[in-house]
């Protein structure tokens, strides 16, 4: 995993709350045996017409969105599926961090463990990011705070052991293995 | 000692080591279900690291999600509509070889939804901890187990060391008090109390479903109000273990032998919470209030009682988005309106129960022409005990479509799919845009609303057909 310190982009706005996995990448793409390319799919059926050529209105296909690391959606983004292909697909698009009121349980796990920075914001942070899509804005983890363009730094909170794993570049697989003499004597005591 | 709920009870029970302030649980895992959509990049995440499955034996693999339910294409005569299904398919198969897990591959009479077949062949037990790598394991939590949806990346984990690194969830009591009407049925409830606390009303929780209503519940029941849990955003839900428990557990193939149950029921008692534990947080449910429910709009938050009217939210950005992709309207009736598919299934509602309801309402009627009314069992056991009940003659006789089992147009990967505009009643779980394929419209509601509905052509109030 590629360490995660500070990202410096615009946004891309997607105003919408509640956005579903199955929006981010539908079903029908989950028949891939890899990680690689799922950002070409990545809300296809917002960004693409029935013929595949792109939906010049949705934001994705306009040109300001090229190379913006941040997207700012509505709260309880991420909900329904555990699908990991919805952050590996805005990962390859290339998205380093989500900027939401609100995320999704599972899918925030699934985007901590793939360098995918979730950030949870209070509401009226939330309104003003969604207001202004193109904003220029500094997520800075190891400070967890969040500077918009007008100067104003909002304070981010983070689960302590992903943000060392993002810091350092380390998953947490490798942790996780550390513990298995431990795992060992829980069987055991178990019987 | 301090008073612990169910889930406390059960968290402490795996929690090989606890959580610090810079560090999550390491929490073991009894139970890993698999299927062939989330494995495939997990499988590869061994073999780069060259590790084995350490417990195959607490693994268990079945293919539901991307496989097909025409029979032809089940048992070979016809291929697998979709290549990169079929592929998948195969993975799972060469991965389950290579790694020594058990796998119910295509023919086998014991496959069916990773989420039907583990309570069926009774390995899912009170008080274990399950995980898989679908959003919808929080129904296993229907017996008392702490049962939740995982990622391929966890998946990985799990495969690797049994265990999973975890943050422990805060706890959420849903008291549900008071006596579901006629008519009215477990997904109604669950539906209703979605309604209530909204999409991500349980994020950050873990639900306990508790009160008088709940106790009534036969397992079939709670199965479908626990499975739904993830759509209120908790990642599990959970039911006290009881008689009605027990009674379902005795005897299934892979339960404690008679030898041992009495010491596994003991054990299984202790599952419940103290008289005085406490919840972070709580709601109140009024069960004798609930009516037929059904969704109109694109999350299973957006519901109504099915005589009602949509709400008018005309200028909420959402609410306008949802209506332009249903064709709906604030302010409208939903009863009456015109159906094109229905589909009854999924491991919500592929129960041999729910079958049972929705063969009372089509016995000896008809399919109302022009919809496609399609029935699919949550396993090939359900399948078969259906056909010798006679329901699935019930259902070729009203006309419907009978399949093989599997996830079919709960979600459109594997050929079953709604075509754009078309309007597909469902007992499934998500009415999400796209779901069942793309552009199509769909109604989340009970299989006795689904089968009503497929008899008048139209969205029709079940206890007009009772």
């Amino acid at each position: 995993m590629q360490p995660l310190q500070r990202i410096t982009s615009r946004t891309v706005v997607i105003t919408s709350t509640d956005i579903d996995t199955d929006q981010i990448i539908p079903a029908r793409f989950l028949t891939t045996t890899t990680k690689e390319g799922l950002g070409k799919q990545l809300f296809a059926d917002w960004r693409y017409q029935e013929d595949g050529s792109p939906k010049r209105e949705f934001v994705l296909n306009r040109p300001e969105a090229h190379g913006a690391q941040i997207l700012v959606a509505g709260r309880n983004f991420g909900c329904g599926s555990s699908r990991e292909h919805a952050p590996w697909a805005l990962l390859d698009y290339g998205f380093r961090a989500v900027i939401s009121e609100g995320v999704a349980d599972i899918f925030r796990g699934n985007a901590l463990m793939n360098g995918l920075l979730p950030v949870v914001v209070d509401a009226e942070t939330s309104q003003w990011l969604l207001h202004h899509p193109g904003a220029e804005v500094d997520i800075d983890l190891e400070a967890m705070r969040l500077t918009l363009p007008t100067g104003a730094a909002i304070a981010f909170a983070i689960e302590p052991f992903a943000r060392h794993c993002l810091l350092s570049g380390l998953d947490e697989f490798g942790y996780l293995r550390s513990k298995l003499p431990d795992i060992e004597r829980f069987e055991a005591a178990r019987g | 000692m301090t008073p612990r709920t169910l889930f406390d009870k059960v968290w402490s029970a795996h929690e090989v080591v606890a959580e610090t302030r810079d560090t999550p649980a390491v929490l073991y895992v009894d139970l890993h279900l698999v299927h062939e959509v989330t494995t495939p990049q997990a499988f590869s995440m061994l073999k780069a690291h060259r590790l084995p499955v350490r417990r195959p034996d607490r693994t268990l693999a079945t293919m539901d999600h991307s496989t097909p339910t025409q029979s032809a294409q089940v048992f070979g005569s016809l291929p697998i509509q979709v290549d990169a299904a079929a592929k998948q398919v195969r993975q799972m198969e060469e991965n389950a070889a290579e790694f020594g897990i058990e796998l119910f591959g295509m023919h086998d009479v014991r496959r069916g939804i990773v989420h039907i077949i583990g309570p069926e062949l009774g390995v899912t037990q009170p008080g274990m901890t399950i995980v898989c790598g679908d959003s919808h394991t929080s129904t296993h939590g229907a017996f008392g187990a702490l049962a939740f949806g995982i990622g391929t990346t966890e998946v990985g984990h799990v495969f690797a060391t049994q265990a999973l690194l975890q943050r422990k969830p805060k706890s959420l009591a849903v008291n549900i008090e008071g006596q579901l009407q006629p008519g009215v049925s477990a997904k109604d409830l669950i539906l209703a109390i979605i309604g209530q606390i909204g999409v991500s009303g349980g994020t950050g929780y873990v639900l306990e479903y508790r009160g008088s209503t709940v106790r009534a519940l036969s397992m079939h029941e709670r199965m479908t109000v626990c499975n739904m849990s993830i759509e209120a955003g908790a990642r599990a839900g959970m039911i006290a273990p009881d008689e009605v428990t027990f009674e379902y557990l005795k005897g299934r193939p892979r339960a404690p032998r008679a030898e041992d149950w009495e010491a596994a029921e003991a054990r299984w008692r202790t599952f419940v919470s103290d008289p005085d534990a406490r919840f972070d947080a709580s709601v109140d449910v009024d069960a004798g209030r609930i009516e037929p429910m059904i969704t109109y709009g694109t999350n299973p938050g957006m519901v109504v009682p099915i005589g009602a009217a949509i709400p008018d939210r005309k200028g909420d950005e959402v609410f306008d988005k949802a209506m332009r992709y249903m064709g709906f309207h604030g302010g409208e009736g939903m009863l009456g309106k015109p159906v094109n598919v229905v589909f009854i299934g999924s491991c919500t509602n592929g129960r041999l129960e729910d079958l049972q309801a929705a063969a009372g309402i089509l016995k000896g009627r008809k399919v109302a022409r022009g919809v496609h009314l399609l029935i699919v069992p949550g396993s090939q056991q359900i399948k078969r005990e259906a056909e010798a009940l006679g329901l699935a003659e019930i259902f070729k006789a009203a006309g419907a479509d009978w399949r093989e089992s599997g996830c079919s147009m709960c979600l459109g990967m594997n050929g079953d799919t709604v075509a754009a505009g078309q309007y597909s009643i469902s007992t499934s779980n998500r009415n999400f845009e796209g779901r069942q394929g793309k552009g199509a419209r769909t109604l989340l509601v009970s299989p006795l609303t689904a089968a009503a509905s497929a008899v008048k052509g139209s969205i029709t109030d079940p206890r007009e057909l009772l």
